[in-house]
Order: structure tokens, then sequence, then C-alpha cells
């Protein structure tokens, strides 16, 4: 591969415990929310993690932000373990990495001016003054679309798509080397979703910074990912370059999903596939493949056994005993 | 892939009469740069059974059309000062407070953008599906209504909800947080369910199968659905008529084909050519109307649209246009449909 990796995600592991009892909690199973996943996302390029709800894309997410920490296995950052650094190692990992979340509250606090918001780790991090500050937080709002007057108002006072741009802004401050976007656009309406699609292609091209997307929708996916894994129950069953994937999906949870996604014509007759039953519980996951009680392809082998991934056209991966 | 998965096929539609009239509501938000007209001067109507869809840029007043039904705007900053809701022939505005408390839930519930608004991070889920079903099943005991509150759970495709019912909401994924809520909205049975942005969290296959819900609900129940959305995909899926809101006015309705094969409205037009699609690879850069819409309080005197709109000139800049409509009903306020159109309404600023 000649593109140089920034991070990498190698046999990553988060299971959580289900405890029962108030006072002496024993645990009695375990969420396996992430379920030894590889992966890695080259210097300025995006990878995307889709997937069902409730798959594990947000806890890997916070596994590379050091929200959690990893049950096993590693997240390197430029060849890093970032899950054992501290000190001013762990100053310039909270600048290097940054994110936006899926639900724009949980990085902004409700008490602060929009200014003091998006500064904070500037301040915080790096030797910047309050003036330098404010200077570029100027900068950062113009460039994801608001006015620079609003930098003194509080973020409740901002309608939902727009506190999206303050996370934007605030996610951009210093300079970072990756960004975390957990469902970055989805909030906000088609026109301006456009513009931060275009905004954070342009973003990349100038600053090279590269993107972990978790994205429902698979247009956005598809316009912003260079590569794509598709998770089911913690795991990755499906990975490509885009548009290899978009144009030959093999897994059959990958056609079910690509299936359900919608477009905005109300005349399209595209065929809906129903997947069968509920989406199985992550504390005692199916045996075998992960998908065998959905899928309309079942053999008998499925429940038995893992299947192992294998290539089956250059980067484009896949964990199915059809193939 | 067709062998032995079933293929989607619709519940029947019925349409019936008018449940919720809304005639010139105008809601302003009263703050320090003046005021910001969030809602101004709105029609519609829902008749029963139907879906009508709401959509428009961020911050044009979509949620605060939607609080000002339920009467729920943010105190002290808004008022709703004229219009009227009329909810099955009474108008809800002319209702005293003690009484919303009975009309909200019962007769117009809402499942909000965010589902960590309506979720109380303290309870566990169980604790607050039951204070919520106790509301509407009055005299059940505990155990009853946590049945319930598992039957709703699994209806709306948890798994283990007997098991789930016990977490705290930030054990959840976005997507079981959303349904939690939705099954909380659906409980009282209402005549109007106010959707705002409710799949906006879900992946894909969840929001296939909460829209069908919704549908199914719908074809059950005769409850007439108000879906907010800016999801143009959502919209051509679910809705019967769609109304495009642009800085506190709808600048175009109609039948959903009517409006999304003809958008007329310029704003409708640009908005339909920024939707990306996913059956092509992308090679340029996404269409993308630009400047921003204006400042709520600080409106221009002519059409809102003007300073971002294509075809826009002295007219345009000058006088808010009236409303024009065609022979299918189809309305839109834009000059360039003078002479094309029908007048219809004067212009309401
Ligand atoms: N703190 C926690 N304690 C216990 N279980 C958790 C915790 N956080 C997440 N989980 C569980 O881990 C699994 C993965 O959750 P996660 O939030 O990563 O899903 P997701 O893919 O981001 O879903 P969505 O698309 O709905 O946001 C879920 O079953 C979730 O309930
Ligand atoms: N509490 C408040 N005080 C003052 N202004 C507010 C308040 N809440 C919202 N606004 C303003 O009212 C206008 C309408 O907001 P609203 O939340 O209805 O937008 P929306 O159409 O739902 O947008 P989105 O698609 O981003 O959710 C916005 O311009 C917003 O800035
Ligand atoms: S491995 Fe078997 S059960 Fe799993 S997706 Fe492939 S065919 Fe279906
Ligand atoms: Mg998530
Ligand atoms: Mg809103």
């Amino acid at each position: 591969m000649a593109d140089e990796i920034l991070l990498q995600a190698q046999d990553l592991t988060k299971y959580f415990p289900v405890t029962k009892g108030l006072v002496l909690q024993k645990t009695v199973g375990w969420v396996q929310a992430v379920d030894h996943v590889n992966f890695s996302i080259p210097k300025g390029k995006t990878l995307s993690l889709v997937g069902e709800s409730g798959c594990g894309k947000t806890t890997t997410a916070k596994l590379i932000l050091r929200l959690e920490q990893p049950t096993t296995g590693q997240v390197t950052l430029e060849g890093q373990d970032v899950h054992t650094i501290d000190g001013d190692e762990l100053k310039k990992y909270h600048t290097d990495v940054s994110a936006v979340f899926q639900d724009p509250w949980s990085s902004l606090s409700p008490r602060m001016r929009v200014r003091d918001i998006i500064s904070e780790a500037l301040i915080v991090n790096q030797k910047v003054t309050k003036v330098e500050a404010y200077e570029r937080v100027d900068l950062l709002l113009e460039q994801v679309g608001l006015r620079t007057q609003q930098a003194t108002l509080y973020p409740h006072e901002f309608s939902g798509g727009q506190r999206q741009r303050l996370a934007l802004a605030s996610a951009l401050v210093g300079n970072p080397k990756l960004i975390v976007l957990d469902e970055p656009v989805s909030a906000l309406d088609v026109s301006i979703q456009a513009q931060i699609m275009n905004l954070l292609k342009e973003l990349q091209d100038s600053y090279d910074v590269g993107y972990l997307l978790v994205a429902h929708n698979l247009a956005t996916v598809r316009y912003l990912a260079h590569e794509v894994a598709v998770m089911y129950l913690g795991e990755i069953v499906e990975q490509a370059e885009t548009n290899e994937l978009y144009d030959n999906t093999l897994h059959p949870y990958t056609k079910a999903l690509f299936s359900a996604a919608l477009t905005a014509n109300p005349d399209s007759q595209r065929e809906e596939i129903i997947l069968r039953g509920e989406v199985p519980s992550p504390i005692n996951p199916p045996s075998g493949c992960r998908f065998h009680q959905r899928c309309p392809y079942v053999m008998d082998v499925c429940s038995q056994e893992i299947p192992v991934r294998k290539e089956m056209a250059p980067g484009h991966f896949v964990n199915c005993h059809l193939y | 892939m067709t062998t032995s998965s079933e293929v989607y096929k619709e519940p029947e539609k019925k349409i019936g009469n008018v449940v919720l009239e809304v005639r010139d509501l105008r809601t302003y938000l009263y703050t320090k740069w003046g005021v910001t007209k969030a809602v101004d001067g709105l029609n519609f109507e829902v008749r029963e059974g139907e879906t009508l869809g709401i959509v428009g840029e961020s911050g044009c007043g979509k949620s605060m059309t939607a609080l000002s039904m339920l009467r729920l705007a943010p105190k002290p900053a808004a008022r709703t000062v004229s219009g009227q809701i009329i909810l099955d022939g009474e108008d809800i505005l002319q209702r005293p407070e003690p009484e919303m408390r009975f009309i909200r839930g019962q007769k117009i519930s809402m499942i909000l953008q965010d589902p960590m608004t309506s979720l109380n991070p303290v309870y566990s889920i169980g604790n607050q599906m039951v204070e919520a079903l106790g509301m509407y099943y009055q005299g059940e005991d505990n155990k009853g209504l946590k049945g319930r509150a598992v039957d709703i759970l699994r209806k709306m495709g948890v798994a283990a909800p007997e098991r789930r019912i016990i977490d705290y909401p930030h054990q959840m994924s976005g997507g079981m947080k959303q349904r939690v809520v939705g099954a909380m909205a659906i409980s009282g049975t209402p005549r109007v369910l106010i959707c705002d942005e409710p799949t906006t969290a879900l992946d894909v296959t969840i929001q296939a199968q909460y829209l069908r819900l919704l549908k199914q609900v719908q074809a059950d129940t005769g409850v007439s659905i108000i879906f907010i959305t800016h999801d143009m995909g959502v919209v051509a899926k679910m809705c019967d008529r769609v109304a495009v809101m642009y800085a506190g006015k709808i600048v175009e309705q109609g039948e959903l084909r009517s409006v999304f094969n003809n958008p007329s409205h310029p704003y409708t037009k640009a908005l339909m050519a920024s939707v990306p699609s996913m059956e092509h690879a992308h090679v340029e850069k996404l269409y993308s109307i630009e400047g921003q819409p204006p400042a709520l309080f600080d409106l221009p005197v002519g059409c809102r649209f003007a300073n971002r709109c294509e075809f826009a000139d002295a007219k345009c800049l000058e006088a808010y246009p009236p409303m024009f409509q065609d022979e299918d009903g189809h309305t839109a306020d834009c000059w360039r449909l003078e002479g094309q159109w029908k007048k219809v309404a004067e212009a309401t600023t």
C-alpha cells in the first residue's frame, strides 16, 4: 500500500458487562459491542463505518477518541498506542484527533458562549492567546457558514442544524490530523448537507486530514468515503474501496442494507428486502455467522462455523460462507 | 435476492376528512435583536390517515411550528401572536392550559428530533414507559403496565425487551432510544402524530422498519401524521402531501408527486438538485445553494429567497409574492408564476 497509514485498529474489542443486583453487582453476561475489528485509515483519507443501529459504530469511534478503554486489541495513531499515552503526548493527541458527534449537544456546553466553547481546546492544549483564539473562531464560523456576530451567543439560541455546524467548527479548531464524524450531516437539511459535504472534502484536500465517518445515509457515504466497512453486531462483515463496494455488494446483509436506502424519486420501483426477525441481541450473539437467522441464503454451515475473511477482489473483503 | 426473502407491500391507504386545520399561524420569538419571525403566517391542513411532510432549511421554523401546535414553544421568548389550530372543529389555541395537558398525548402527540430530550437520563427505560403508559391505562397495576411496555418495545423491534427494560438511556444506541421514544408517543393512540426528524439517527434498515411501522400504525388507527424532515428520500417514501418551508413561511405546497416531479419555487428546485445519489460515483462537487437564508429577525421586504435566487429581479426585491395555484391545487409563492398560475391569495406580510 502506497498510502501512509494514519490510524490503525488491530483486533479492537469492547465488551460491556451486563450486571444484575443492586448492591452486589454480579456480571451475568457481556454486550459484545465491538468484536475483533481491524481497519486502517491512510493519511488524508476517509473510512466509513456503516451498519445497523447498535452494531458498534459509535463504540468504535469512542475507542479511537479514548472515551472508552478497549477490552483487547489496540488503536495506534502514527504508530503510537493511543491508550497508553499521557502528559504532553495526551494533550497533543487531543488536538490531533477531534470529533463531531451524532448528538450536537454532547460537545456543546450549554452555559458557555459559542466562541468560548470553540476556542476551549485551543487555549487548553496549545499556547494561544484569547485574542488569537477568537480570531480563529471568527474565521471558522465563516467557514462553516455562520455569521461572526453569532460568536457571542449560547448554543440554545441556535437551531439543530446550526448547532451541528458549531460542532464542526469546534472540531476543526486545533488543525487535527483525524476527525471522527459520527453522523455529521444527518441533522442538516439537504442544501446545507451539500455545502458541508463539499466543505468536508475541501478541508480534507487542503489540510490532509483523515476522517472516520459514521453515517447511515449511503449517498453521503458514497460521496465522502474512500473506503467503506460494513458492520453487523460488532463485526466487520464486508470492506472495500467505495465504488467497488457500491457496484458489487457481496454479503447478504450488505445487499439488504443497500436495498433499504431511499431515493428522492416518488415513482422509484426499487425492491425493498425485508430482513426476517429482529436484530439479535449483542448480549448473546448468534453462533457461526451472526447474520444467519436473518439471512435469505442461510446454509447449514452458517450456524456452525464462523466465516473467515476472504479477499474476493483486490481490497474487497467479505466474511460469508457463500464465497 | 428475491427467492426466500419477502418483498415489502405497502398497507392500504385510507384518507378521510380534515382533522387538523392550521390558519395564519404566527409564532414570534422576542429576543435582544428584535422579533424573530420563526413561524410567519402558515396555512395547511391534514386529513385523517394522511401524511403531510414539512421540509426546509435548518432554522426555517419547522420545530417551532411543531412546538406551537402543542403550545410548547419556549417561554417566555416565544409567543403565538395569531392564528388558529383547529383540531376536530375546535381551536386549541383557545383552550385553557390544564386542558392542553390532556390534548397532548391523547390528541396530538410528538416524536422529537433529539431522543435524549424526551428521555430522562436518571430513570430506566422501563420506569419511564410505565409512567407514560400509566397516563392512558389508569387503574392498571405496575406489572400490567410493564407487560405493555415490553409488548410495545417488541413491536418496535427491540431485541430481548424484557432484559433491555432495566437499561438507562445512556446504555442504548441512538436507534434504540428513538424506538423507545416512538413507542411512548403512540401509546396514547393520538389523532395527530407530529414526527420531528425521528429517523435522522437511524441507519437505513432500521429507518425502513420504523417508517413501515409508522405506516402500519397509521393504517390501523387512521392517525394523521405531520412528518418533519430534511431527507427527500423519506418524504418520497412517507408523504401524501408536502409543504416546503423557507424563512418562516411555506413557499410551496402540494401533492407529493406534483411537488417532486414539478418543483415550481426556485428554492424547491435547488433543493431537489442538491440531493446526492448513491447510484453513481461522484466526481464533481455537489450542487449547493450559495449564501444563507436571511436572519428571521431582519427579514427583507421582498421574497425571502431573493438574495440566493438565480431568477430574482427588481419586483422580487420590492414585495413578497402572492400565492399562486395550478389546477391540481399545487401552490407556490413566487413572482415567476404570475400569469401562469392563478393568484389565490395576496402576500401575507
Ligand atoms: N455504556 C454502555 N454500557 C452497556 N452497553 C453499551 C454501552 N454503550 C453501548 N452499549 C451497547 O453496545 C452496542 C453498540 O452500541 P453503539 O452505540 O456503538 O452502536 P451504534 O452502531 O453506534 O448504533 P446507532 O447507529 O444506533 O448509533 C449496543 O448494543 C449498545 O446498547
Ligand atoms: N429559544 C430560542 N430563542 C431564540 N431563538 C430561537 C430559540 N429557539 C430557536 N430559535 C430560532 O428560531 C428559528 C426557528 O428554529 P427551529 O428550531 O424551528 O428551526 P428548524 O426549522 O426546526 O431547524 P432544524 O432543521 O435545524 O431543526 C431559528 O432561526 C432559531 O435560531
Ligand atoms: S455466512 Fe451464511 S448466514 Fe452469513 S451471510 Fe453468508 S450465507 Fe448468510
Ligand atoms: Mg451511534
Ligand atoms: Mg428542528
